[in-house]
């Protein structure tokens, strides 16, 4: 295990290498002159001028990307184009709201998807399997924005039990939580329905069985407990579905995290904090994925074993 | 533009499988393939969609750009099915005359990931070495940008539009299609038949496309029917948030975002393109697991 972790550990350092060097090159690859850009149209020579030295495209391209590395090392991000306030300081408030949202939206979308595909996998080829997967495809389909509104429509502006964005109280999470987590909770569904389908047809199962040990806990202690294995991996592969979508969510409930952010920036065009929010989505998505590859290793023996 | 996409997305089955010795494939695939009610559905649904996005401009019941002051926000009614939006044009007619470009936005972006992509699984799976090494890893960096954040950041930088969008849409897609069809390739290479033509002195190029690219097509078909309701939702996401097409445009995302706005006095704006979006992507997705049921060796009966 530990030996696994390690390799799993130095694969991600190159990875973040890259990636930092691709967000690096997002300015130079914008057509035209981004100086320009970011001055807008009526801006003077002088004007494009200093902003283009404020962006550091005056100097050659490999001493850009030394001064960039070396600044992201200290943990600066550069500051906004458009505001000229430091982007860590923009980001600080920004990371928790996106943060809570994904989040509550795996647990959500964990515990019901989970439900359903146990309920689906059991019932297979009865009713409830149909209707269940029925719903899990749709939930796949939903484009969540829409889902989004329609929520806000009946349950905010009709009923009136939640609010309709913002983050003032806990309440304000549960609708954008759920539309954030109703994709990933369909997908989670027919995973885990498949691979309980896949359990249940094991040795160990049978056996239960014919011992004679209940049903509830032939599904609950054997069953589920291995396909777990594969659904916490989905899950975790999953969360880059979650950090886009956050972008969506959080425009429709008007949630101040990164997400509305980074939409809000690319009209601005405030190319640093454009930079800075990818890095940031790249970094956690890599983060979140060399998580799930450990706790893999962790819940998975046969993984455990081999690099031993 | 959608018109050609149109055949090609019906008769790549029928072709590639027909044209092969074994057509007795093509009749197992489609008495399985029929089995499955709701594929079978949605497949008509989708040709319906087709016809609609060929013929629409001919059978919108107002014309889908004009502005009409005396009928603002009204709900559906005799007169207007879906109602009108905040300039009073009839929705309806823009949700049909907008079938067109949402089909082929979302058809063209998959079309171009399942080209590059399957050019790059080939070359990554047949030849190994190097350049394999260099086509996954470059896969790996592109995997670490969540989907649609690597399609906003491509559109930050290319500017709004909805060709930078299919442009966008097609670069986080093909990814997926190089991991399948290298996998495909793999298994492929170790063949009979290619180790034959090997030891014939055929060309490597000529392997490839006479021998293993004809083994990757229903993984292609598959991937390709599970792939176009995504790009339908991602195109439509981008649309929403302004990065996509522009508002006056008849896209049924674009007709979403500005509908937004007046969700509390007017929700039947919002209410059908979001629904007629849902239906496609289902009918897409369905079709998708149909195909995969059909082309699938493992799964019986």
């Amino acid at each position: 295990m530990g030996r696994y972790a390690i390799q799993r550990l130095l694969g991600v350092i190159p990875l973040l290498f890259i990636v930092s060097i691709l967000v690096f090159m997002f300015i130079h690859l914008i057509p035209g002159d981004p100086a320009r850009l970011v001055a807008g149209k009526d801006a003077t020579l002088e004007e494009i001028n200093g902003i283009r030295e404020q962006l550091g495209l005056n100097l050659p391209l490999w001493q850009q990307y030394v001064n960039y590395m070396g600044d992201l090392l200290k943990g600066d991000l550069g500051e906004s184009v458009r505001s000229g306030i430091p982007v860590m300081e923009m980001l600080e408030s920004r990371f928790l709201p996106t943060i809570i949202l994904t989040f509550t939206s795996l647990g959500w979308a964990l515990i019901i998807g989970l439900l359903i595909g146990i309920v689906t996998a059991v019932n297979r080829g009865k009713w409830p399997d149909y209707i269940g997967m029925l719903a899990a495809i749709s939930g796949i389909s939903l484009p969540g924005f829409w889902l989004g509104l329609v929520l806000i429509q009946v349950f905010s502006v009709q009923l009136g039990w939640f609010p309709t964005g913002g983050i003032d109280t806990w309440q304000s999470y549960i609708l954008p939580s759920f539309t954030l987590g109703a994709g990933i909770m369909s997908m989670l569904a027919r995973y885990s329905r498949s691979s309980m389908l896949e359990t249940m047809r094991e040795d160990y199962v049978r056996t239960g069985r014919a011992k004679g040990l209940r049903e509830f806990t032939v599904v609950g202690r054997h069953a589920l407990r291995n396909s777990l294995i594969q659904v916490v991996t989905v899950a975790g592969l999953q969360f880059g579905f979650l950090l886009g979508g956050s972008v969506m969510v959080e425009t429709v409930f008007s949630i101040p995290g990164m997400g509305r952010l980074l939409v809000d920036s690319i009209a601005f065009r405030d190319y640093t904090v454009i930079q800075a929010l990818l890095l940031m989505f790249a970094a956690e998505f890599i983060l979140i994925n060399l998580i799930v590859d450990l706790l893999y290793g962790v819940l998975n023996p046969k993984i455990r074993y081999a690099s031993k | 533009m959608s018109d050609n996409s149109t055949a090609t997305v019906i008769s790549v089955p029928e072709e590639t499988l027909v044209n092969r010795p074994a057509t007795g494939k093509f009749k197992a695939f489609m008495s399985k393939f029929m089995k499955q009610k709701l594929a079978v559905i949605s497949s008509a649904f989708i040709l319906l969609l087709f016809i609609v996005a060929i013929i629409g401009p001919h059978i919108v019941p107002y014309p889908p750009n004009e502005p009409n002051y005396d009928a603002l926000m009204e709900g559906p009614s005799a007169a207007h099915w879906a109602g009108t939006d905040e300039y009073g044009r009839d929705i309806l007619s823009r949700l049909i005359d907008g079938t067109r470009l949402t089909m082929a936005v979302s058809l063209s972006a998959v079309f171009i990931s399942a080209i590059a992509g399957t050019i790059l699984g080939l070359i990554s799976g047949y030849y190994g070495g190097w350049i394999d090494r260099l086509i996954m890893r470059g896969s790996d960096v592109m995997f670490s940008f969540p989907d649609l954040l690597l399609a906003i950041g491509i559109v930050a930088i290319l500017g709004p539009g909805l060709s930078n969008v299919v442009i966008a849409v097609a670069v986080f897609g093909t990814p997926s299609f190089a991991r399948i069809i290298r996998s495909v390739t793999l298994s492929a290479k170790e063949s009979l038949y290619v180790e034959a033509a090997q030891s014939m002195g055929a060309k490597n190029n000529r392997i490839i496309w006479k021998h293993i690219f004809p083994e990757t097509v229903p993984s292609i078909i598959v991937n390709v029917s599970m792939k176009i309701g995504g790009a339908i939702l991602a195109a439509a996401s981008l649309s929403f948030l302004g990065l996509g097409a522009k508002p006056t445009e008849p896209d049924w995302g674009a007709m979403l975002s500005m509908g937004r706005d007046y969700l509390s006095i007017a929700p039947h704006i919002v209410y059908f393109p979001g629904f007629i979006i849902f239906l496609t992507v289902l009918a897409f997705n369905l079709i998708g697991d149909g195909l995969n049921d059909a082309l699938d060796p493992k799964t019986k009966n």
